[in-house]
C-alpha cells in the first residue's frame, strides 16, 4: 500500500459535467503533508513513513511533539500517521519532505478512509438492516424487535449461550470506514482540493485519508481502462 | 482558508450570472442545449415559471407549458450548463411563490394577469407606488 494523503472533509456541493448532469461531490482539502519520521528495518524493525498533517498552535501542542516535528524542520502538526512501505521505497522519502496531491493526479478512482459519524446505541433495524416485524396482523409492541435470537448453540455446535457475533442492538457508527473507488471528479494540486463523487465517512472537518483506489469492481475497471485509452 | 470559503469558491465558478431576473409567474423561454449524437442544437421551451426551489448552486426552476392540451413541466437547475439562455417573455402577476394551482386550471383561468398593466411593479425595477 502506498502512502495516502491526509485531508479535511470540507463538505458537499454539486458540480455539473460537460453534458450538464449534476454530480454530487464531497470537497476534501488535502495536504500539504510533511514527512515527520522515517522508520527503517535497522532501527525500528519495520519500514514505514510517518506523515504529519494539520496546523496546530505550539501552545496547544506538547513539548515532545513540538520537538518531534522540529526534527523534521516543520511546525507542530495535529495529526501524525504512519504508512507501511517496503524498505526499498523508504529511500524515496526524506525527513521534512512535503507530500501533495500530485501523487493522486491521473487517477480516476480513490479510496477515502475516515471515522464515521457516531450514531449511539441503535436497534437492529438501523444497525444491521433487520426487517423488523409486521406492522399489523396481531403484532403488539414488537414492530422493531429483532425476533428470535436463536437457541443454545456455541461456536462448536453445542453448549449453552449464543453464537459469538450475533447481530444485536448496540453502539453504531464512530468506526473506521473506507469509501472504496469513489470517482475522482476534480483535482486541484495547487490548492490541494479534491472533489470526490458521493459522500465520504465522517462529519465535516473530519480528518480523512485519500489514496488511489486499491481494487475496482468490474464496471469501474472498464471505465478506468477506457480513460487510460483515451 | 475557511472551509466554507472553499465550497463557495467552487460554487461561484459554476454559478450563472448571465441570466436575466425572472420571477415566479413570468413567461420564460428556455434555450436548452440538446446533444444528439455528435451534433448539438438548441431547443426552445416556453412556458410559465411556476416555482423556484433551492438556492445558490442547487436552485431549480419549474417551467410549465401546454402542449396539445397536455401540461408539460420541465424542472431544471438554474445553473446548469444545459441552459444556453433564458429570456423573460412576459411578466406575470403572481401573488404566490408556487403556482401549482395552475395545474388544475384550464382555459382562460389558466392565464395570469400581466404585470405591466396597472400593476405595482415590474420585476427587476424598483417598486413604484401608483395612485
Amino acid at each position: 500500500m502506498s502512502i495516502a494523503i491526509l485531508g479535511t472533509k470540507v463538505g458537499m456541493t454539486r458540480v455539473f459535467d460537460e453534458g450538464g448532469a449534476s454530480i454530487p461531490v464531497t470537497v476534501i482539502q488535502c495536504g500539504p503533508c510533511v514527512v515527520t519520521q522515517i522508520r527503517t528495518v535497522e532501527k525500528d524493525g519495520y519500514s514505514a513513513v510517518q506523515v504529519g498533517f494539520g496546523e496546530m498552535k505550539a501552545r496547544n501542542s506538547t513539548i515532545p511533539l513540538i520537538g518531534h516535528d522540529f526534527k523534521a524542520g516543520t511546525t507542530p502538526k495535529r495529526v501524525h500517521q504512519e504508512f507501511r512501505v517496503t524498505s526499498e521505497e523508504v529511500a524515496n522519502y526524506a525527513l521534512g519532505q512535503t507530500l501533495t496531491l500530485e501523487s493522486l493526479a491521473g487517477n480516476k478512482f480513490v479510496d477515502v478512509t475516515g471515522i464515521s459519524k457516531g450514531k449511539g446505541f441503535q436497534g437492529t433495524m438501523k444497525r444491521h438492516r433487520f426487517k423488523g416485524m409486521f406492522a399489523s396482523h396481531g403484532t403488539e409492541r414488537k414492530h422493531r424487535a429483532p425476533g428470535s435470537i436463536g437457541g443454545h448453540c456455541s461456536n462448536r455446535g453445542f453448549g449453552g449461550g449464543l453464537k459469538k457475533g450475533k447481530k444485536m442492538s448496540g453502539h453504531m457508527g464512530a468506526e473506521q470506514i473506507t469509501q472504496r473507488s469513489a470517482d475522482l471528479v476534480r483535482i486541484d494540486v495547487e490548492n490541494g482540493i479534491l472533489l470526490v463523487k458521493g459522500p465520504i465517512p465522517g462529519p465535516n472537518r473530519a480528518i480523512v485519508t485519500v489514496r488511489a483506489a486499491v481494487r475496482l469492481n468490474r464496471s469501474k475497471t472498464k471505465r478506468a481502462a477506457e480513460a487510460a485509452k483515451a | 482558508m475557511a472551509l466554507q470559503t472553499i465550497i463557495e469558491n467552487i460554487n461561484n465558478a459554476t454559478l450563472r450570472t448571465d441570466h436575466p431576473r425572472i420571477d415566479v409567474g413570468d413567461t420564460v423561454r428556455l434555450h436548452l442545449r440538446i446533444i444528439e449524437g455528435q451534433k448539438e442544437r438548441v431547443q426552445m421551451f416556453e412556458g410559465v415559471l411556476i416555482a423556484r426551489t433551492g438556492r445558490g448552486i442547487t436552485e431549480m426552476i419549474t417551467v410549465r407549458r401546454i402542449v396539445e392540451n397536455m401540461g408539460v413541466e420541465r424542472i431544471i437547475p438554474l445553473n446548469s450548463p444545459k441552459i444556453a439562455k433564458i429570456e423573460a417573455v412576459r411578466r406575470g402577476d403572481a401573488r404566490r411563490a408556487k403556482l401549482y394551482f395552475l395545474r388544475e386550471r384550464a382555459g382562460k383561468s389558466r392565464r395570469l394577469r400581466d404585470r405591466r398593466r396597472g400593476m405595482k411593479h415590474v420585476a427587476g425595477s424598483p417598486v413604484v407606488q401608483q395612485g
